[in-house]
């Protein structure tokens, strides 16, 4: 599987270590259901998902990949920090 | 003819002789025999014992789903088992040992399972092995083991290398016979960068094997020359002795290359076989197809074997398989085979093609050789061998590996592909096509990335068509389906009536499909047989599941070059020198070498340790503490980011001062701590645990990149860069005063948790920090790491009038745990800033990583296990770390549980052992005394809950 990092371009998974769900949110309020949520309740989906992947034998940066649960095919790769600003706070 | 091998043809050199031996008897071949080859021309056809029935067993196949030929190759730590003699490459010298027999192939102790078949059916392991439960695991088990398998494990170390690569390129193509050779034409004519894999020794697929005429000459002439051209181009990687293995996700294929397999030893310069990780923009499964046994009583007498094996055999490396050949078939392939043994001048003496007869095989006569055949209608006919075909199967496996089912096609009798897109598309008989020019068709299109296909040569075309004939039920001998594993025609039946339906559950209860082979010759008779037992049709009963590998990968080839010191990496610290040198006893801290204690004159590590801690505690000690991890953090919002990462507060250290931090997670349960220096307004070192350096940069650049992409704040791991060293005791001031330059080291200029950079021993820049870990006056002083050791030998120079003692990681937890000081024990994932008695730290003023769910109920509970220090009732007692903690007048249970021991040492200072603990509603029990419970060495102590910090309470020491 192939990841095309935008520092460093097509690079192969083994660099890449994964941290799960890019979609929800740390909350800005102090609801505690907000809180639970944000720690624990996660989505299982089939087909697209966006998927926090760190390049930590690359670049260092934090991508957000998203990928097809079912095949694996990978439509794309941001950075966390594009992906952050892009959809702004909660 | 003389003897069995043929006076002409064949892709042998014999010119040049080989001598080999197969248990031990020596026998010669030619150059470009396989071991099989030449066995069979020099009439050896028991080539080993069956599974289960220990049944004598010759060569079905000429290829790699060889399921009877497996041998032991090599000796010592070359030695390696069920090799297939199809696909052994002869060389000069080689020796090969059959398998599971005893004690000779010959007379075979073992076939006496053949009189008790009727206990051996189908689910034999789970109704023969289960009572009573207590002989499981002294008689059952170690009976199953010893009978069981076929080859032996060497247990002698391999001494040869191995390696991994990468290749990629635009169209990989699997299979060399027509259609991938027609595809690789076609794409490197258009320039396209192509491999080319075979997991034959000689590219050229079937035409290597069978009579073809392609473009007005043979078959084989055409591949020579299309190679020749291919081999001529530079955007063409021909892989011969590869095995495409499997496929991967983003269209990546395991590859395995035998690249010194076929010689005795690998030069010195290469390796045994290389792993290679192929990252294609498009592939095609060229594999061809598989000719299928029918299942027929005596199926596998040896000199049983496949129409297309016997062809081969014949055309390819001129061995006759028999005198007298009988060939049954149900498909054209037979009169294929007895038109070319007849062309070698073999003698066929029947063909039963059932479609033409009702009188089929019902037994084969011989036992180590075919001495006959036995038809329906009692006829008899005597023959040395027999051809069988039972129709051909697409050899679809790649294609399933990610989960896709293979589609049953009525017109050939066989599973073809499945549509997986068009990054990966099967051509030829892969898929289907079963003519030579349907084949050439499909290679030329597949192997055009761009354009119009171009024509393909003219050839001449086999017929191709095929009644299927599963099973001759009126069989009287036993009909194999899966020779590997010895299951017969009964067994599917039996399995189906007994509820195993299911072709993954029937697979599993009959054994049939499964071990080396995989079920490449017996799984589609299988389920043809399942689904005549159940009423269902092929489609209804479906394959099992097809997984990579292939075929068998060694463990060598998967490890690669990594292997021994090569598996990982060793991390020395810049003291490392200094401390080799002192006689340091080292430990493997994750990767890390640290040195551990500094024995003197044959002290065990207890004893050194204890002298450690004394000399440190009374004088001076130097300790390497390298390890720690090191981050260099700046910028102008670099008090901010520590002040979201930390539950306590940066923004108020001075700078020139340190601060302990702790770190939560975002769960609010302790990630890290460590002491951070603020060594000017926008500048920061922190320090983590040894343990956690990598995870806790990994979690601030996922924090910052993450959640406050706006911060303006930069860091970089400098771990390497420091050589860090721990001087402590009362003469530390006294010892680095003598080291340093222009600063008087006294409390008002360098007071408890200053953090400065100074300069040391005449100009070099270093940075001193006024904290301690073990409890004394005492000071971490960093270094360039290429100065590390020069500078600790310094500083034991400087020390050497106050008896400076090294003192290592022993020594180091002992003086942690005197003094109560938290470390990987206590900070164990489970455990909150309050267990640990450092709730205050947790700021209300700020926002930071665990803030919020550190407020959750459970984790406010008093009744939270916390720690607290430990000692034995006895003070001559011992205790252990892992003990549990109960109740004075509690029974051990789990129900009664109130914590445990996490730390222990025994302390040169209070002569006595001493711990911390981790216990419920600890902090209001200082005093009570306690049970210990240590279930693993099934001890029973008394013990007193205490204050974690055992020694020197009122830190007078530190503040000396």
């Amino acid at each position: 599987m192939l990841i095309n990092c935008p520092h460093c371009g097509t690079r192969p998974i083994e660099e890449f270590t994964f941290n799960g769900d890019a979609s929800p949110q740390r909350p800005q309020s102090q609801d505690m259901n907000a809180w639970y949520d944000y720690i624990y309740l996660r989505h299982n989906p089939k087909g697209r998902f966006d998927e926090y992947a760190h390049h930590s034998s690359g670049c260092r940066a934090w991508l957000v990949v998203t990928r097809d649960t079912q095949t694996h095919e990978v439509f794309a790769a941001v950075t966390a920090k594009d992906y952050a600003r892009e959809r702004g706070t909660p | 003819m003389t003897g069995f091998r043929l006076d002409k043809g064949g892709l042998i050199d014999r010119t040049t002789t080989l001598n080999f031996s197969f248990d031990g008897k020596v026998f010669t071949g030619f150059q470009g025999d396989t071991l099989a080859s030449a066995l069979i021309a020099n009439n050896v056809h028991l080539m080993g014992r069956s599974f289960k029935y220990h049944r004598p067993r010759g060569v079905i196949s000429a290829g790699s789903s060889e399921p009877n030929a497996l041998v032991t190759l090599r000796e010592g730590g070359r030695q390696e088992a069920n090799t297939r003699a199809t696909m052994v490459e002869l060389y000069d010298g080689l020796a090969a040992r059959s398998q599971n027999r005893w004690p000779s192939l010959n007379f075979d102790v073992g076939a006496v399972n053949s009189l008790a078949s009727h206990m051996f059916v189908a689910g034999f392991y789970y109704k023969t092995f289960m009572w009573p439960k207590s002989f499981w695991e002294k008689i059952y088990e170690p009976l199953i083991r010893r009978a069981a398998g076929l080859g032996h494990a060497s247990k002698e170390a391999d001494p040869d290398k191995y390696e991994k690569a990468y290749a990629h390129c635009d169209l990989l193509i699997i299979g060399s016979g027509p259609t991938g050779l027609m595809a690789a034409l076609t794409a490197a004519r258009a320039g396209v960068r192509i491999i080319l894999a075979d997991e034959s020794a000689a590219l050229g697929g079937s035409l290597l094997n069978e009579n073809e005429e392609i473009d007005s000459v043979s078959g084989l002439d055409w591949a020579l020359a299309a190679l020749s051209e291919l081999r001529s181009l530079p955007n063409v990687t021909l892989m011969p002795r590869t095995t495409v293995f499997g496929w991967y996700d983003g269209n990546v294929f395991g590859a395995v290359e035998r690249v010194n397999d076929h010689v005795a030893e690998p030069s010195p310069y290469e390796p045994r076989q290389r792993y290679t990780r192929i990252f294609a923009r498009r592939a095609v499964m060229a594999t061809g197809a598989e000719e299928r046994p029918i299942v027929f009583g005596g199926n596998d007498v040896p000199g049983v074997m496949l129409a297309s094996a016997m062809r081969t055999y014949a055309n390819r490396y001129a061995a006759a398989a028999g005198k007298s050949i009988v060939v049954f078939t149900n498909n054209d392939s037979g009169k294929r085979t007895a038109s070319d043994l007849r062309r070698a001048g073999v003698h066929v003496e029947a063909i039963i093609d059932s479609r033409k007869t009702a009188h089929l095989i019902v037994d084969v006569k011989g036992g180590k050789r075919v001495t006959g055949v036995e038809l329906g209608n009692h006829r008899s006919i005597p023959c040395d061998a027999v051809a069988m075909s039972g129709g051909w199967s697409p050899i679809v496996n790649l294609m399933c590996h990610r989960g896709a089912k293979p589609l049953w096609n009525e017109s050939i009798a066989g599973f073809v592909p499945p549509d997986v897109g068009s990054a990966f598309v099967a051509a030829g008989s892969a898929a289907g096509h079963m003519l030579l020019s349907e084949c050439l068709a499909d290679g030329a299109r597949a192997g055009t990335m761009k354009g119009r296909v171009p024509a393909v040569p003219k050839c001449r075309d086999e017929r191709f068509a095929v009644t299927p004939l599963w099973w001759v039920k009126e069989s009287t001998g036993k009909a194999f389906v899966d020779y590997q594993n010895d299951a017969t025609a009964k067994d599917l039946p039996l399995a189906a009536r007994e509820g195993y339906r299911d072709i993954e559950l029937a697979k599993r209860y009959t054994t049939a499909g499964m071990a080396t082979d995989q079920g490449k010759l017996g799984n589609v008779n299988a389920i043809a047989i399942l689904a005549d037992a159940t009423g269902r049709t092929m489609d209804q009963v479906g394959t099992t599941t097809f997984r990579p590998y292939y075929t068998p990968v060694s463990f060598g080839a998967l490890a690669g070059p990594f292997v021994r010191h090569h598996f990982q990496p060793v991390r020395k610290t810049p003291l490392h020198d200094w401390a080799y040198e002192l006689g340091a006893t080292f430990v493997e801290a994750g990767l890390w070498m640290r040195s551990s204690w500094f024995p003197m004159d044959g002290e065990d590590w207890l004893a050194a340790a204890t002298r450690e801690v004394l000399a440190t505690r009374s004088g001076v000690g130097i300790c390497d503490v390298s390890t720690l991890g090191k981050i260099d953090v700046q910028g102008p919002d670099a008090t901010e980011f520590l002040n979201r990462l930390y539950c306590n507060t940066f923004s108020t250290l001075a700078a020139g001062r340190a601060r302990y931090g702790l770190m939560l997670r975002e769960d609010g349960i302790v990630f890290d701590d460590g002491t951070t220096s603020r060594l000017a307004e926008d500048h920061f070192l922190m320090t983590t645990t040894t343990a956690n350096a990598a995870r806790v940069m990994a979690h601030m650049e996922f924090c910052h990149q993450a959640h406050w992409p706006d911060l303006d704040v930069q860091y970089v791991s400098v771990t390497e860069q420091w050589g860090q060293m721990a001087i402590a005791g009362p003469k530390a001031r006294a010892t680095l005063q003598k080291i340093v330059d222009d600063i008087t080291l006294d409390d008002t200029s360098f007071p408890y948790l200053a953090a400065r950079p100074v300069s040391i021993l005449g100009g070099m820049q270093a940075r001193l920090f006024r904290i301690s870990f073990s409890g004394e006056h005492a000071y971490e002083l960093a270094v360039p790491a290429d100065y590390g050791s020069m500078v600790a030998r310094a500083v034991m120079q400087a020390g050497q009038e106050f008896g400076i003692t090294p003192y290592g990681v022993e020594a180091l937890s002992i003086m942690r745990i005197e003094k109560g000081h938290v470390a990987g024990g206590e900070l164990n994932g489970t455990t909150t800033a309050g267990d640990l008695g450092l709730g205050k730290m947790m700021s209300t003023k700020k926002d930071y990583v665990g803030r919020m769910m550190a407020q959750r109920e459970g984790l406010q509970d008093p009744n939270r296990q916390c720690v607290v220090g430990i000692r034995p009732y006895d003070p001559k007692g011992k205790i252990r770390s892992g003990a549990h903690i109960l109740n004075k007048g509690d029974a051990a249970s789990m129900a009664a549980d109130q914590g445990y021991i996490s730390s222990v040492a025994w302390s040169p200072m209070l002569e006595m052992w001493v711990g911390l603990a981790l216990v419920a509603n600890g902090r209001s029990r200082h005093g009570e005394i306690v049970k210990l419970f240590d279930g693993i060495r099934n001890t029973l102590t008394y013990g007193v809950i205490c204050d974690p910090v055992h020694y020197d309470r009122e830190n007078i020491k530190l503040h000396a």
